[in-house]
């Protein structure tokens, strides 16, 4: 028996679940308010295809991973425009329109501390240091919602491996670019800029931490985080920072920007955990979305191979 | 006059309702559609409360008097958005898990300002009949009626404690707040002001005009 299949669909083309789901939801809130009759021609065009417009370039020699969930991949269009991204302003679509014009070319990052030889390189030679892979990874936000994205890029360790840090080394500090004329929202102090993350050394070493340029088989969407950006699965998103001009191996523990900003909510630690919760919500749940009701949220995200990394840690302390 | 202006402000009520529907049809209501909605219905309330306690000050500084016949219909529209976004919260974000609201409640200190917001509305709506007014009296009625002061702030401290980190549209509806109380205060102290003038020049034995 010869069974066909479709050579090349992007699986992000597949948003037929999502469209049918969110039609539910607002039937429900049509029927609450009991105005639905008055929409009711509208109808056509939500069972009408979404049209998808992607951003750019092709990457090629995409390796595929075994890191890869199968779980399915969340629309293009939710992931390109529902971004927290303050640098760019603090609703979740600002990013979209605002990041539009945002230049990563020429771009370069400054890699130094403790490491032996300090310097600055291209992103186009980082990006050129290992194959691309695709690793199709659950992304979940400490606000109590997830999606799962096919990143592209190649585990963080291949650059540091290549940049040599000292015994010295215990933390990796990860800066985001700092340009107040490119980016809007730095022009307001919401956040203490730049934006700063970072990683404990054996967590940066760790195969699950992404350094990523691309995701849906092309270059990094700007309001994604392009031209270069961290993926670390098992955190909370903002652990992996976007637009990165810096990374700085230290001996102490980085501050990060959002425990600076709210010690008591956000952790340096920041793994993914229902039983910890935050402060002003539960993370026992999560809404991935394009779906109608909420998930358990995963210990780790799901990534226990991680798990021994922890061992010993109390993570209700070390939140 | 206002009888026919009343349909209308009616239908304009519901345009907020009647857009995000619209909205949900069309499949516009972004990546998160419970969240704009919950967002949505939220920010509505607050809007209703604030123009609510708006109309007061509007009518006495334009002298537009008939402005009251509005009030109650407002007033009611903010308990009606309160109601939808307390449902949008109770259904479709926790899907009836009393344990998980409770918990809710008594740990998170925003959603515990968002039910007290809601609760105090609740007797508010309940006595907005003709019928509720007589039953009281008058005075015992607006005394009843003012709880509606502390369901806006608490109403507005719900959103300030919801917000992680840019404060600036929470802190807006705040501004507004306090200019509609502020006026409350100004009025009362300059209501006093006259009553002790009116004394002082009554004794001195000028007749008032």
């Amino acid at each position: 028996m010869l069974i066909k299949q479709a050579a090349d669909i992007r699986s992000s083309e597949i948003t037929a679940k999502r469209l049918y789901l969110n039609r539910r939801t607002f039937l429900s809130a049509a029927a609450l308010a009991g105005t639905a009759a008055a929409a009711g021609w509208r109808f056509a065009k939500v069972l009408s295809p979404r049209e998808s417009v992607w951003a750019g370039n092709k990457i090629n020699g995409i390796q595929k991973s075994p890191f890869s969930t199968n779980e399915t991949i969340t629309a293009y269009k939710d992931v390109t425009h529902y971004n927290n991204y303050y640098e760019f302003g603090t609703e979740k679509e600002e990013p979209a329109e605002l990041a539009k014009n945002f230049r990563t070319r020429p771009w370069k990052v400054k890699i130094d501390g403790a490491v032996e030889k300090k310097q600055e390189l291209d992103v186009d030679a980082i990006i050129k240091m290992a194959p691309p892979e695709e690793r199709i990874y659950r992304h979940r936000c400490v606000e109590g919602w997830s999606i799962v994205v096919p990143w592209i890029g190649f585990s963080l360790s291949e650059l540091i491996k290549r940049v040599n840090p000292t015994s010295k080394a215990k933390f990796v500090e990860f800066t985001t670019v700092f340009d107040m004329a490119q980016m809007p929202g730095q022009q307001r102090h919401v956040l203490d800029w730049p934006y700063v993350e970072g990683l404990r050394m054996d967590e940066a070493m760790h195969p699950l931490a992404l350094l990523c340029f691309g995701m849906y088989g092309e270059d990094l969407p700007n309001q994604d985080g392009a031209p270069i950006r961290l993926v670390v699965p098992w955190k909370y998103g903002f652990k992996s920072g976007k637009a990165i001009v810096r990374i700085r191996f230290t001996e102490k523990q980085p501050q990060n920007t959002w425990n600076t900003m709210a010690p008591n909510e956000y952790g340096f630690y920041a793994n993914v955990n229902p039983n910890v919760d935050h402060p002003r919500w539960s993370q026992a749940k999560e809404r991935r979305l394009g779906e109608f009701y909420k998930r358990p949220t995963l210990m780790f995200n799901g990534y226990d191979q991680v798990a021994s990394l922890y061992s010993g840690m109390d993570l209700r302390k070390n939140f | 006059m206002t009888r026919y202006f009343k349909p209308i402000v009616f239908l304009a009520c519901l345009a907020p309702l009647g857009r995000l529907v619209w909205r949900g049809f069309d499949a516009d209501l972004g990546a998160n559609p419970i969240e704009t909605i919950t967002h949505g219905t939220g920010d509505w309330t607050l809007i209703f409360l604030l123009l609510t306690l708006s109309i007061t000050p509007l009518r006495k500084l334009t002298r537009q008097y008939w402005l009251i016949h509005f009030r109650r219909m407002i007033g009611l529209f903010a308990f009606f958005y309160g109601c939808l976004h307390l449902v949008t919260y109770v259904w479709l974000d926790k899907f009836f898990d009393v344990h998980e609201m409770l918990a809710d409640i008594a740990k998170r200190r925003f959603i515990t300002a968002g039910m007290t917001a809601f609760a105090l509305l609740v007797p508010l709506a309940l006595t907005s009949t003709r019928w509720s007014i007589r039953k009281l009296g008058g005075r015992r009625w607006q005394a009843l009626h003012r709880l509606i002061y502390f369901s806006a702030a608490a109403g507005v401290i719900h959103y300030i404690w919801l917000v992680k980190a840019d404060k600036r549209k929470p802190l807006e509806y705040a501004a507004v707040l306090a200019a509609l109380i502020l006026y409350r205060i100004a009025t009362w102290i300059g209501a006093r002001v006259r009553v002790s003038a009116g004394r002082a020049t009554s004794t001195a034995g000028i007749p008032e005009a």
